[in-house]
């Protein structure tokens, strides 16, 4: 279904969708004198799972940072749901829709898995310093999302570990933790970086389906990640970046087959053989 | 025997435990819960003791009017400190808080404003509405603590002290129950993952920051009633540090922490003292002189209170009521 969304969409960089949730141009961000990303123009579909690939060092995870307000570009302008996002801080972005996670997962240490979960609700009253105090004014809140939050662990395999403190689970289950605790937040974006690092094989399978289960629930889903089975399998759109640019765009069949990115990942030369004369 | 269990009694309960107690409880909020390392509590105590003896003196304010005044004054000052710092990573602000603290003790300090500090003598006679406000049941009594007795200035003001710790830590203990608690707590651990989940950072530091102070301020303000002076001596670095003793001591992020960690603390502190001076002054029981006499006495209980708290983060460093399953966890 949602490849048809793509039918008409050229593969080429920077094409434009239908309904694009997500839409960036000319950003670009420097640390010095390396340019990490200089991106003309991307447009993310909305209710799609577009992937952002790249070979180590391409700026993916700072094109992220960047989207999501946790750093802020030379230049640039980008736009969520058709509003500006230029200079919104990170906690505003995230009421916008538009919730990441991280490479290095964050699951709060010191606090249980529950509470993790609790903590992703938005606009809760008990968060208020005037309301907090009196528990009877945030009570009821409070079990709905206490409810909110144990079908989503059960979803993600974690109630088991409900009332473990987040530093004693695995990497894995981290991993879980912090995808759970970003739906919490009930995004209409949700921003993956890397999912799959450190995650166990058998545990890959059951977060593919979590990643699918998103779009089937109409959330956008943009992702960064190196495991390239995950990424033919779940992925509607393939977004590749190399030093900083986007440079080959479609689906993922089109971009394995891509010279451009094969050059990207191997290097442009790697069937000539170099430097032996005969 | 007796007499230094009594004064080391004393010592637990008195108005400079109270004092370090509030500290301790507003340094709690900060750094036990929010993760702000604050090393400026003793700015925060000094702006409240100021805040109270200032305006009785230049301006023949009644002392409760001044109430408002140290909240208002630990407010303006945490803001003052949170604004430039609490977007920036949790070492600056140590090193702002610190240097701010120790600013305002020597401004309070210079001789040129002798007429509204009192210089490094501070101020005096500041207490005559505490004095008169001694209800009926203590006025001119001396309450008998086993071999110690207490006189009713004294005993009203630990009274009034006890209170606002009572006040303070069920504030406290409401607030971080709820979910504004959890929000904290979530800051302390990862703030960037607390910013990812819409969360205002900033906002709630800067709340952390300011109701931390405030509580810090009411225990500059019993410390100078208490001791009927305010003067920069009593906020000296050092203040900072044996707060956090005291946090560290009865665990951090626990309710019951500051208190109790107060306690012990000064109860430890006053019998060291009352032995130590027991041992050294000629008769009795006797320490050598080559280890200490009664002129240095003093800093060797000291270097034993040190000791001591090395022990106790060597060998409990969740404090008392910390739990034992949250510190295994390597936080950053």
């Amino acid at each position: 279904m949602s490849a048809d969304v793509f039918a008409d969409v050229p593969c080429v960089p920077g094409s434009l969708k239908p309904d694009p949730i997500l839409v960036a141009d000319s950003v670009r961000r420097s640390f010095g004198g390396l340019v990490a990303v200089d991106v003309e123009h991307v447009e993310v579909q909305r209710n799609t799972i577009t992937a952002l690939i790249g070979p180590n060092g391409a700026g993916k995870t700072t094109f992220f940072n960047l989207l999501t307000g946790f750093d802020e570009p030379n230049v640039g302008t980008w736009t969520f749901n058709g509003v500006s996002m230029n200079g919104v801080s990170p906690y505003k972005a995230a009421r916008r829709g538009m919730v990441r996670t991280f490479q290095l997962t964050k699951s709060l240490s010191r606090m249980t898995v529950i509470e993790n979960m609790r903590l992703g609700a938005t606009d809760q009253a008990g968060e208020r310093l005037w309301t907090a105090p009196f528990k009877f004014l945030w009570r009821d809140q409070e079990a709905a999302i206490t409810e909110r939050a144990e079908a989503l662990l059960e979803r993600f395999k974690l109630d088991h570990m409900r009332d473990e403190f987040g530093g004693s689970l695995s990497g894995g289950q981290r991993k879980l933790l912090e995808m759970a605790r970003a739906l919490m937040v009930e995004p209409e974006m949700v921003m993956l970086d890397e999912p799959m690092a450190g995650v166990n094989p058998a545990l890959k399978q059951s977060l593919l389906e979590h990643v699918k289960g998103l779009k089937d629930e109409g959330r956008t889903v943009l992702f960064v990640e190196h495991d390239m089975d995950m990424v033919h399998e779940i992925a509607d759109w393939v977004v590749v970046m190399a030093e900083g640019q986007i440079i080959a765009e479609g689906p993922p069949a089109f971009v394995g087959a891509d010279q451009a990115v094969i050059d990207a990942y191997l290097g442009a030369h790697q069937n000539t053989d170099l430097g032996v004369t005969p | 025997m007796s007499q230094t269990l009594s004064n080391g009694l004393f010592g637990a309960i008195g108005v400079v435990a109270i004092a370090y107690c509030l500290a301790a409880i507003g340094l709690n909020v900060h750094f036990g819960y929010t993760g702000l390392l604050n090393f400026g509590q003793a700015g925060f105590a000094l702006v409240g003791g100021y805040a109270v003896a200032m305006p009785v003196m230049n301006w023949q304010w009644s002392i409760w009017a001044t109430i408002p005044v140290v909240i208002v004054a630990s407010s303006v000052f945490a803001l003052l400190l949170g604004i430039p710092t609490l977007r920036l990573r949790s070492d600056y602000l140590a090193i702002v808080t610190i240097a701010a603290a120790e600013i305002l003790r020597l401004l309070v300090s210079t001789p040129n404003l002798k007429n509204v500090t009192g210089s490094t003598d501070g101020i005096n006679s500041f207490t005559n509405d505490i004095q008169n406000s001694i209800p009926g049941f203590l006025k001119g009594r001396t309450v008998p603590l086993w071999e110690k007795n207490i006189s009713d200035y004294e005993m009203w003001v630990m009274m009034l002290g006890w209170f606002l710790v009572a006040l303070f830590s069920v504030v406290v203990w409401a607030l971080m129950r709820s979910p504004w608690g959890r929000v904290l707590r979530s800051i302390r651990e990862d703030e960037d993952a607390a910013r990812s989940l819409g969360k205002n950072v900033f906002a709630y530091k800067m709340t952390s920051l300011v109701l931390g102070g405030v509580i810090g301020g009411f225990g500059g303000a019993i410390l100078v009633i208490g001791q009927r002076n305010a003067s920069p001596g009593s906020f000296q670095t050092q203040f900072t540090f044996l707060t956090y003793a005291i946090v560290v001591l009865g665990g951090v992020g626990k309710v019951k922490g500051p208190i109790v960690g107060a306690m012990m603390f000064w109860f430890l502190i006053t019998v060291t003292d009352s032995l130590l001076a027991d041992w050294t002054d000629g008769s009795g029981f006797q320490l050598p002189t080559w280890i200490m006499d009664s002129s240095n006495f003093s800093f060797f209980r000291w270097i034993l209170v040190g000791g001591g708290l090395a022990l106790l983060v060597i060998f409990r460093p969740q404090g008392i009521f910390g739990d034992k399953k949250e510190q295994a966890f390597d936080v950053r």
